[in-house]
């Protein structure tokens, strides 16, 4: 491919086309609308379908939907819509259905700013639907990666029959950035498995090996139920404890198993490091140029890890990173919400927040004052 | 000799499901039925058939079907449904809802399927209240009923079903009742056959809930209350509008060819992409 510049909800949406994306129902808002119109420009070009739905809660649905008729499929918001959103978020997690979820986060709550960037929404990725649910969201921090983890969203949606987050912030979202995109090869694109047997022997919602069972699509042989009501291997209603508890342990362990693959991160000066930095999305921009600083100016023996996957939380990486650090910074766009996990894993007496809620970006001057505060 | 409904047996999921949990005397076994019977005589394959509900107990509904089954999120079945319908446009799609799924909770979602006129049977089990939650108003109670959230008397007007769709857009319009089951059966064939967007509203009662609190305790009254409080539309046309108050009118109420959404959409996925290729359309019985 070629080098342009690229807004970051473009590289997205191409990612999502690239990766096999063929259904997109969304809403208007800002600062995601671009990917909705870029998509129902490019869509049709492919022979997908584009549908503008009358509100963030037919978006998912009807994206659910397609995914059910065996689309790869994605709607792109940002904070009100990704509220609204919720309910049927927990109806993909129950049913297992492989989708994809951009929001672009501004500031909130409610209507918030509505062009102002925030990383306030990450908590929400984790829990906003009601229940006990896994969840995985990944953070891009430059138009390259909205690409790439928009790719990489689809892969595990696909891989894990689940809802995938895609936590952009609208700086990501919004800037320009020169990219020389890379093709996806078909090797790289990992699509849902199909079952193998005859269909009058297929459980949509089985226990295989792997923890997640094969999803065929509606209209191809196979007839199955799919419901949100807690239910059997074949999908059916129950309340029944034998069915109901290896259910719940086997949504969780589909995650957990491919932890290792699913948590993404990059480290730079972390094994001498005494401070280290964690951040994400654009914040972590904002990090590299406070560690040049702190480095240049005040040479310092500071470490940065950019954390690409927020959920689940990258525990390990984050233990044996700080390990030998005296401090950690913790800089986000919220009021610490990365912090309160970091904080959990490292211990709260050495964890140092740098957090703002106002729609400004945490700067570099932020970072380095954390970092030599006493 | 074959009898009628053995023909329709072989639609159920009677060897995973029954015995199903519906009240005795519970009109939506009528209105499953009719569907049955609409898929049978139009001779769909099941794999080609998709039912999808929302949440209530005419939500409850699909598990019982053999065909592709959605019980989806409360009101949202319609939203759900185009997703699948643009996926997989040859598909026969029927939804099924409540009338407090589909103009309560659901009503944006109604309005705008019926805007699109997107290809697809809506059949609104219209029984005036909510019965799985225990008989709280709903959009269609009438005024001065005695609901459980409505214990001095239900103070607000009804929605009318087939009027909001006909005002939104749908191309094929319907209403029958659960007691009038050749004339329903009728209308919910014609709706599946219908390439549009295609409502039955099929008039039910809860005679646990609605019923025991409205002195209509017993599924006969209702279904008595059901055949004397209707009309048809022709002996509708020849009556004053004032002494149609209270009735209920049954009949096609609308039936125009009008666009259909996928297959503007598909037009304009030509626009962008060049001439495709038709997508397999199945003849249906009587029609193209």
């Amino acid at each position: 491919m070629t080098v342009q510049l690229l807004q970051g909800n473009r590289a997205c949406a191409l990612g999502a086309l690239a990766v096999g994306c063929r259904f997109f129902a969304g809403y208007p808002i800002t600062p995601s609308s671009e990917i909705a119109e870029i998509m129902s420009r490019e869509l049709p070009r492919l022979g997908g379908k584009f549908i503008q739905m009358e509100d963030e809660i037919a978006s998912i649905a009807a994206v659910i939907g397609a995914s059910v008729g065996g689309l790869k499929a994605m709607t792109a918001t940002s904070g009100p819509g990704f509220s609204l959103m919720q309910e049927n978020i927990g109806y993909a997690v129950v049913a297992e259905i492989p989708c994809v979820i951009v929001n672009v986060m501004r500031a909130g709550p409610s209507t918030g700013l509505p062009t102002s960037p925030s990383q306030g929404d990450v908590m929400q990725a984790r829990w906003g639907t009601h229940g006990d649910h896994p969840s995985i969201a990944l953070a891009p921090s430059s138009v390259s990666e909205a690409f790439d983890l928009t790719v990489a969203a689809f892969n595990f949606a696909e891989k894990l029959r689940m809802p995938v987050f895609l936590l952009m912030d609208e700086v990501v979202g919004h800037m320009r950035e020169r990219v020389d995109l890379v093709e996806v090869e078909p090797q790289d694109i990992v699509n849902r498995e199909m079952p193998t047997v005859p269909p009058e022997w297929y459980e949509p919602f089985g226990n295989p090996p792997s923890d997640v069972p094969p999803l065929a699509p509606f209209g191809e042989g196979y007839r199955f139920h799919v419901t949100g009501l807690l239910h059997d291997a074949r999908g059916f209603p129950t309340s029944r404890l034998d069915e109901i508890q290896p259910w719940v342990e086997r949504l969780f362990r589909k995650v957990e198993r491919s932890q290792d693959e699913i948590c993404m991160w990059e480290a730079d000066g972390v094994e001498d490091a005494r401070v280290l930095v964690v951040a994400y999305g654009s914040t972590a921009r904002s990090a590299r140029q406070a560690l040049k600083i702190a480095r240049a100016r005040y040479g310092r023996k500071v470490g940065l890890l950019i954390l690409k996957t927020l959920w689940p939380f990258p525990e390990q990486i984050v233990a044996e990173t700080a390990e030998n650090v005296q401090r950690v910074v913790v800089a986000e766009m919220n009021l610490g919400q990365i912090a309160l996990e970091v904080e959990r894993v490292v211990g709260r007496s050495k964890v140092l927040r740098v957090g703002r809620a106002d729609g400004q970006i945490v700067t570099p001057d932020q970072i380095v004052d954390a970092m030599r505060a006493p | 000799m074959k009898r009628h409904d053995q023909g329709t047996y072989e639609y159920l999921r009677h060897h995973k499901k029954f015995p199903h949990l519906w009240c005795a005397g519970c009109g939506i076994g009528i209105v499953m039925g009719s569907l049955l019977r609409s898929v049978q005589n139009l001779e769909l394959e099941q794999d080609d058939v998709a039912v999808i509900s929302g949440i209530g107990c005419t939500g409850r509904m699909p598990v019982y079907l053999d065909f592709n089954t959605m019980h989806t999120t409360h009101g949202r079945a319609l939203a759900f449904a185009t997703g699948l319908k643009l996926a997989r446009p040859e598909m026969e799609i029927i939804v099924v809802m409540g009338d407090g799924d589909a103009l309560a909770i659901g009503g944006n979602h109604f309005i705008h399927a019926a805007r699109r006129n997107i290809d697809m049977t809506a059949i609104v089990v219209n029984n005036n209240i909510y019965g799985m939650t225990g008989g709280q108003s709903s959009p269609t109670t009438p005024l001065e009923a005695t609901t459980a959230t409505a214990p001095y008397g239900h103070v607000e007007q009804p929605f009318p079903i087939c009027e909001l769709a006909m005002a939104a857009g749908a191309s094929y319009v319907a209403r029958s009742t659960v007691y009038h089951v050749t004339e329903l059966d009728k209308l919910v064939e014609q709706a599946i056959r219908k390439n549009g967007f295609a409502v039955v509203e099929a008039m039910s009662y809860c005679h646990t809930t609605f019923g025991r609190a409205n002195n209509r305790r017993t599924p006969a009254e209702n279904m008595r209350f059901l055949k004397e409080a209707s009309i048809t539309q022709r002996a509708a046309e020849k009556q004053e509008a004032d002494s149609l108050e209270g009735k209920i009118v049954r009949g096609v109420l609308r039936d125009e060819e009008l666009p259909e959404f996928t297959d503007l959409y598909d037009q304009v996925i030509e626009r962008a992409h060049g001439p495709i290729t038709p997508r397999k359309r199945r003849v249906r019985r009587g029609w193209v």
